[in-house]
């Protein structure tokens, strides 16, 4: 999708697409954090109906609505673009040999050649994870690396 | 004392009242409040008194603040992309609107220097009407805006470079002493702006503090320095003070505007009062039809303004006529450079730039708010045509 950036001058920054629907919307991001929605009209295109005036804590907000299933779609979007590249969620599991050991001693990368790009403990997670970082049973690596490399990673952490 | 503190307090309670109507009528305060100037004062219904020094002396401040808001609103990033996408806007804008003056100046006898105050009055729109005038009419997302803004944007810059000009010329200095100063003021200009992003950071910290009454006093205290030095060296005060609005680094001016913006609206206000202070109604009334005249003439070159760049853009017919009219409004920087000449002793100017404010400052927004309606016909022959 297109997205048009115009600058306006001591107002903000008006972003500017078009919906699959066929309507032409913009969203003026101006000076003092204000956001403004608007629809262009189809009788004239140069003028356009605001639909709605957000605060700069109501578009943070929507911002994290709309924002937090498409990281999921970016990550499926990435392995999707280059082929042979995967991406996985493997779980730790209690009992395994490395379930209180730092991860760098599973020697994940030098056996796989898959990398760990984040560490899922519960609530929390570890991005890019330092070899230090010690495992835990229940933790879920996300991995990205090619479709045997999950596999060889998969029989490392569950042996 | 307190007959200066009862003075000035009506006086405010006044303007405020004013700004509320004309608010009201979805019009700018500018107009009302040289009106109430025109009729209070001598000769006018009301002479006032004790308070009169201070609103000349608040009124100089106010041009000062108007001018250092002016630099703050300034970034680099717009202005290079006003220049280019916009140059040629800017051009035809200084080569349609600014001749109107001149010439009326010559029609009415007047010497050189005036004519030229004349021209910046005609040619220089209002970017506080106008862009208020976009944003109460939720213009901001329309297509011709960003070329309205652009025209606005290019109009202030070359003011840095038009008021010195005008400074030495109504000093009675000579062509080579009036070319002098525009290459020195495009020199410094320039200076600033590169010495604002090398070393901007410096002045950042220097003038920055989480402190809001820090913030106030050191931009303020640095504002009237370099205002009372460019003043001494026979330049004008108010390009000193817009020099420091531009050389303030984007962050630290962004709290600077916030801080200062309620200061800005008090003494502005005070300005425009002063203005229409120093002419009392009697002598408004031989120069309202040169005014008049000279506000139609140049609402017409300003809509043919605003219709090429909205036209630069891509944009309609309905949309250009809008970006024509919403330019039309003159204001504050119109009566800032007349304040100069009647300062250099060009008193004419005084009565004429009132009633031409007055007419536009009020006939601008109408015309902008109404401007759908008028493009209708042209739109509808556009239509026909096509």
């Amino acid at each position: 999708m297109e997205i048009t950036e115009i600058l306006l001058p001591g107002v903000g920054v008006c972003y500017e697409f078009q919906t699959a629907s066929g309507s032409r919307v913009g969203v003026v991001a101006k000076r003092d954090g204000q956001f403004d929605f608007v629809r262009y009209e189809k009788r004239d295109p140069d003028a356009a109906e605001t639909l709605l005036t957000l605060t700069r804590d109501e578009a943070d907000m929507l911002a994290e609505i709309l924002g937090a299933p498409r990281i999921v779609e970016r990550f499926a979007d990435l392995t999707r673009e280059i082929p042979g590249l995967a991406s996985e969620t493997i779980d730790v599991p209690a009992g395994s040999r490395f379930d209180g050991k730092p991860l760098g001693d599973a020697r994940i990368r030098t056996l796989t050649g898959a990398s760990i790009v984040a560490v899922v403990r519960g609530e929390d997670v570890i991005t890019s994870p330092p070899p230090s970082e010690v495992l835990r049973g229940g933790d879920a690596l996300v991995v990205i690396g090619t479709t045997s490399g999950m596999d060889a990673v998969r029989r490392i952490v569950r042996g | 004392m307190d007959a200066f503190l009862l003075e000035l307090g009506i006086i405010l309670l006044l303007l405020g009242a004013l700004a509320n109507v004309a608010g009201r009528l979805g019009l700018s305060a500018i107009p009302f409040f040289l009106l109430a100037g025109l009729l209070l004062g001598e000769g006018g219904l009301h002479d006032l008194g004790a308070s009169t020094e201070f609103i000349e002396a608040a009124g100089e401040l106010g041009v000062l603040l108007l001018l250092l808001m002016l630099g703050l609103e300034f970034s680099a990033a717009e202005f290079t992309t006003s220049m280019r996408r916009h140059a040629p806007s800017g051009v035809v804008d200084l080569v349609l609107n600014a001749p109107v003056g001149f010439v009326a100046g010559l029609l009415l006898g007047y010497e050189w220097q005036a004519c030229l105050a004349l021209a910046g009055v005609t040619w220089i729109s209002s970017s506080g009407i106008v862009a208020r005038l976009l944003s109460d009419l939720r213009r901001t997302g329309f297509r011709e805006t960003p070329a309205v803004l652009s025209v606005l944007v290019l109009e202030d810059i070359l003011m840095a470079v038009f008021l010195p000009l005008l400074v030495v010329a109504l000093a009675g200095g000579t062509a080579t002493a009036a070319a002098v100063a525009v290459g020195a003021a495009l020199g410094v200009v320039l200076l600033v702006l590169l010495a604002s992003r090398h070393l901007g950071h410096h002045l950042g910290r220097l003038l920055g503090h989480d402190d809001d009454e820090q913030v106030l006093l050191r931009v303020l205290g640095l504002m009237l320095v370099v205002a009372g030095l460019t003043f001494a060296v026979d330049a004008s005060a108010a390009v000193g003070a817009f020099l420091v609005g531009l050389a303030i680094p984007s962050g630290t001016a962004e709290r600077a505007r916030d801080v200062l913006g309620p200061l800005r609206d008090l003494f502005a206000a005070l300005f425009f009062l002063s203005f229409g202070l120093a002419t009392s109604p009697a002598d408004l009334a031989p120069f309202l039809p040169a005014a008049f005249a000279l506000a139609m003439v140049s609402t017409l070159t300003k809509v043919a303004t605003g219709a090429y760049a909205a036209r630069r853009d891509g944009v309609g017919t309905r949309g250009r006529v809008r970006a024509g009219t919403a330019l039309v409004a003159r204001g504050e920087f119109s009566i800032v450079i007349a304040g100069l000449a009647v300062g250099a002793g060009y008193t004419d100017l005084g009565p004429i730039a009132s009633g031409y404010v007055v007419i536009l400052g009020i006939l601008g927004p109408l015309l902008g708010r109404f401007a759908d309606a008028l493009a209708e016909p042209f739109a509808a022959r556009a239509a026909r045509g096509s």
